[in-house]
């Protein structure tokens, strides 16, 4: 077909790869001075990456291209629209931080476009080849963030640490893909579903083969056993750095967890799900249990977020279209309640300086009413309580757990999901039950507030208009699933 | 009048309320007057509101009455989840005393709190918007979202006005409340995909002609059960509530106990015994078993209270008792008793805290053993005291005695046993209360500190003075409420008991027909 051979649903991501190089020529001759324009340029073309993605998209079906490497669908549409606009938040929300704190270099805004390619390539990848450069793309630009502030011993710790054990689960991707490709006898998505189709079933190596990805797979998104990292990352990264962290790379490995579950392995369901249904499992009781006694904010985040991947899973160990449209909505919501609180903790600023410790907050509400307000709508939300963004989020994971039978799942979810409400109404209790400690700073920003203000009123009245996620994650799954 | 949202409407007006609250610029003493004045006008026209529900209402009609529905968004499965909000007689009543009571609150605030108005106006408002959509939810998904909804305001209510334990309180009720009602959520989910339906409406006539699979309704039950059952609350679930009400603000006890508690009777009543009706059955015995000890238990240990807000709390638990072994009688009289004794203890309890508000905002203690004759200070509070003591204890006359006596016959025609524990809660209900009254109350005014104290002022009355009238007009005159409900609770009963009988085994019939 002629439009097979056409590169034009690509084209987004080739915009993106040619603007970011030109913004390295720009930045290499300006030097930091051009930092801000640049940063600015770089929110500008991610946006126009995701216009370009929505208008180049050809509705309908899915569009393979460059020998089948790279497929574009709703599925991935979805993805990368929501992949785009968490990267240029998090470039928003990092120019006056790194400002500040006099790390205003050129490269943190085309890192971040790179590792944005490298997602957007992610979870547009129809082979387990055209996936691992993608995550390698979008792993080697956060490394290099992770560590971004050079003269701080956290940093450089966060991005080494990263670095290590990043390295080691691509090691185990790439280990478990290739014992897969031996086994099944390619690397292709579509060749590998309609093999195991055919066949019927997985042999022990392919079995192996896919524990290896998933485990490889469960690392990007951290989640239980392998998400060691993640607290130490995101507490010694640079807050807008940590930011980015918890929002788009989850999401786009996400995407792809749910691309290569459902998409080669589709017909393997039963020989993956114990192990999904047992990292969901793990994910959801420990981010629960050990972010009760956090007391960096930072930190505590780093745990929620574990439990939030743990929830989100449970949509995809139901194994049906159900979980996994759930899932969609369930990482969608999750963002936006995450860039928001990440935004107010970006705004807790004391003379000039930042300061993380949960007692910080204390007595927020007295001395900044709105910012406390917008933390308590994400607190409750990510605790789930209704009528707020979360709880829809939660209903769809577990209504599909339900229907797939598993009843036992989805108990353990929700009663780690009363459990993980102590340490969210805990900050609440912080900020509105304690006394004013000493007063944060005023006068953060307007884009800050302009951020949160987005942020919790689409958390808070998520609950009115809910129709545009839901048709559009369902239209995600359709093409996923091809049903 | 019936074309008309207005249940829509009684949603909207506290709404409005909270944008009017919170336009109001500036600080100080002038700001708080306008935003108490914005809260009083939007309670004041939502009681009114509710009040021309109650009008419209025809109680001849045993079905839902104001339905609205709108469609909302779908869920897997192609059903679509409806904005889906109708009263009946059971529910009505419900709302208005929700309305009623988040009125007086406000009213009882007036000069009590002076720190954060604004936000604990809001609390109230977005509380009172929560708890009519409880009432009013015929989705069982929009019922579980206003009932969870509630916990936010209620927590902040308890944690940011409450007494010095305040933090510990809003915990455990946020924490006791949610644990309960998750499981409810996943039970609302199993409902759905047996039944391929979340609406109240279509499932009532659904299980009356089919019934669910008895052994999924019994897990059901349960997961129904704790929820409602922490809420209500029941032994051994109680022990958050004593905790929260000592530690709430004055205001806030009143809500908790005049309307969250009724929470759990009314889920009771609307979902729990017509969804699963031969489970009901199969659990009466445990829901006797431990309604019979909280009676007993929490009546000995509110005789041993020396707070006067924890011996309400406790009085609260045994009060509900009788409520749940009414509900669970599964007759006419039980019901009625137990909703009577719902509204009647609703405003009874509501007013006996906003008595120990009275004291408690003059002297700041609530022991019992601070005060002492009062009686010769304060003859209009002593006298105000007395007829709502008198109505906990179910005085004939009083509202309470029609609740009690209703609960009474009922229990009598399914178990002699329970009645028995029943009316000993009754005694021992008496004593408490009247021993409580004793001490605040009479004997000498031999406390000197206390000499100076004033009584009621004319806000005072003003609050009080509409529940004695409801007092004595449920007590005198009771037909004015169980008319309206008796037909919606006979067409409950009918849907349960023919349910029942379809669940037990059927005899033999020599004719097979219809």
């Amino acid at each position: 077909m002629a439009d097979q051979a056409s590169i034009l649903p690509a084209l987004p991501e080739i915009f993106l790869g040619v603007m970011s190089m030109l913004l390295l020529l720009y930045g290499v001759f300006r030097g930091d001075s051009g930092t801000r324009f640049l940063s600015w340029f770089a929110i500008l073309v991610l946006i126009a990456t995701a216009v370009g993605v929505i208008v180049l998209t050809p509705p309908g079906g899915h569009h393979l291209l460059f020998s089948d490497l790279f497929i574009t669908d709703s599925f991935a549409v979805f993805l990368k629209v929501l992949v785009l606009a968490a990267s240029a938040l998090a470039i928003a929300m990092s120019i006056r931080y790194n400002e500040r704190e006099g790390v205003a270099r050129f490269e943190f805004p085309i890192l971040c476009m790179l590792a944005t390619l490298g997602m957007m390539m992610m979870v547009s990848a129809n082979n387990l080849i055209s996936l691992y450069l993608g995550l390698e793309l979008q792993s080697l630009a956060l490394y290099v963030v992770a560590a971004f502030r050079r003269d701080s011993i956290k940093s450089t710790e966060a991005g080494l640490k990263y670095f290590v054990l990043g390295a080691l689960s691509s090691g185990m991707l790439l280990y478990g893909s290739s014992m897969v490709y031996g086994f099944a006898g390619s690397t292709g998505f579509t060749e590998l579903a309609a093999h195991f189709h055919q066949v019927g079933g997985a042999s022990i190596g392919v079995i192996v083969g896919i524990v290896f990805v998933v485990a490889g797979l469960a690392f990007k998104v951290a989640a239980f056993p392998f998400h060691m990292w993640t607290p130490d990352v995101y507490e010694g990264a640079p807050t807008p750095v940590t930011a980015f962290f918890a929002a788009a790379p989850k999401l786009a490995a996400m995407g792809l967890f749910l691309r290569v579950m459902v998409g080669p392995f589709g017909d393997l369901t039963a020989s993956w799900q114990q192990i999904i249904w047992l990292i969901s499992v793990g994910s959801m009781i420990l981010g629960s249990l050990a972010a009760i006694n956090q007391r960096n904010i930072k930190r505590l985040l780093a745990y929620s977020s574990i439990g939030h991947v743990g929830f989100a899973l449970v949509g995809l160990a139901s194994g049906t279209p159900e979980g996994v449209r759930s899932v969609l909505i369930y990482m969608a919501i999750y963002i936006v309640m995450t860039i928001g609180s990440f935004c107010v903790v970006l705004s807790m600023q004391r003379n000039g300086r930042m300061v993380e410790e949960i007692s910080d907050l204390a007595g927020l509400s007295k001395t900044h009413p709105m910012m406390a307000l917008a933390m308590g709508i994400f607190m409750f939300s990510m605790a789930g309580i209704p009528p707020l963004a979360g709880f829809f989020g939660k209903l769809y994971v577990f209504l599909a757990a339900i229907e797939a039978g598993q009843v036992a799942l989805a108990v353990i979810g929700v009663l780690s999901s009363v459990v993980a409400a102590y340490y969210y109404l805990r900050i609440v209790k912080v900020m509105y039950f304690d006394d004013t400690g000493e007063v944060l700073d005023r006068g953060v920003g307007r884009d800050m507030v302009l951020i949160q203000t987005v942020t919790g009123v689409l958390t808070a009245l998520f609950f009115l208009y809910p129709g545009p996620l839901l048709s559009s994650a369902d239209a995600a799954v359709k093409s996923l699933t091809g049903g | 009048m019936q074309d008309w949202p207005l249940l829509t409407i009684l949603l909207l007006v506290p709404l409005a309320g909270v944008g009017f609250v919170l336009a109001v610029r500036g600080e100080g003493e002038i700001a708080n007057r306008n935003i108490r004045y914005g809260a009083l006008w939007a309670s004041m026209v939502n009681f009114a509101l509710s009040l021309l529900v109650w009008v419209g209402f025809d109680p001849r009609n045993p079905g839902f009455q104001f339905v609205e529905k709108r469609d909302w968004f779908a869920l897997p499965g192609g059903y679509t989840l409806s904005y889906h909000l109708g009263v009946d007689g059971i529910s009505i009543f419900f709302v208005l005393l929700s309305t009623l009571l988040t009125l007086i609150c406000v009213i009882a605030s007036w000069q009590a709190i002076t720190e954060r108005v604004r936000e604990y106006m809001i609390a109230f408002l977005v509380l009172e918007i929560f708890m009519i959509g409880t009432f009013c939810a015929l989705d069982l998904v929009t019922f579980y979202i206003f009932f969870e909804g509630v916990l936010i305001p209620m927590f902040l209510i308890i944690g940011v006005w409450g007494g010095p334990r305040r933090v510990y309180s809003a915990f455990k009720f946020f924490l006791f409340t949610l644990a309960g009602s998750v499981l409810m959520l996943l039970a609302i989910f199993a409902i759905y995909y047996e039944t391929k339906t979340t609406n109240m409406v279509e499932l009532f006539a659904l299980v009356k002609t089919k019934g669910l699979d008895p052994d999924l309704q019994k897990w059901l039950w349960l997961a129904f059960f704790a929820s409602f059952a922490v809420k209500v609350p029941m032994w051994p679930v109680h022990t958050w509530l004593p905790d929260a009400h000592v530690e709430a603000p004055t205001a806030g006890s009143v809500i908790l106990a005049g309307v969250l508690l009724k929470m759990g009777g009314y889920g009771f009543i609307r979902l729990s015994l017509p969804l699963f009706p031969d489970a009901s059955v199969f659990f009466t015995p445990l829901v006797y078993t431990l309604s019979a000890v909280a009676i007993v238990y929490t009546s000995l240990v509110a005789l041993a209270q020396e707070d006067m807000k924890k011996l309400i709390a406790y009085s609260s638990v045994a009060h509900m008792g009788y409520v749940t072994i009414g509900i669970f009688t599964g007759t006419q009289q039980g019901l009625e008793g137990a909703m009577i004794q719902m509204l009647s203890h609703g405003v009874v309890s509501a007013a006996l805290f906003l008595c120990v508000g009275v004291v408690y905002d003059r002297e700041h203690s609530r022991l019992i053993a601070h005060y002492g004759g009062l009686v010769n200070r304060m003859p209009h509070y002593a006298f105000v005291f007395m007829v709502f003591m008198l109505a906990s204890v179910g005085l004939p006359g009083t509202s309470g005695f029609v609740g009690e006596v209703l609960v009474l016959i009922g229990a009598f025609q399914v178990n002699t046993w329970v009645a028995l524990f029943v009316a000993s809660g009754m005694v021992l209900g008496a004593a408490y209360m009247l021993w409580l009254y004793r001490r605040v109350i009479f004997g000498k005014m031999v406390k000197d500190y206390l000499a100076g104290i004033l009584d009621l002022s004319v806000r005072e009355k003003l609050v009080f003075a509409p529940l004695i009238l409801l007092v004595l007009w449920m007590g005198i005159y009771p037909m004015s409420f169980l008319n309206p409900m008796s037909d919606s609770i006979r067409n409950l009963l009918q849907g349960y008991k023919q349910a029942a009988a379809l669940a037990a085994p059927a005899p033999v019939r020599l004719v097979a027909g219809e």
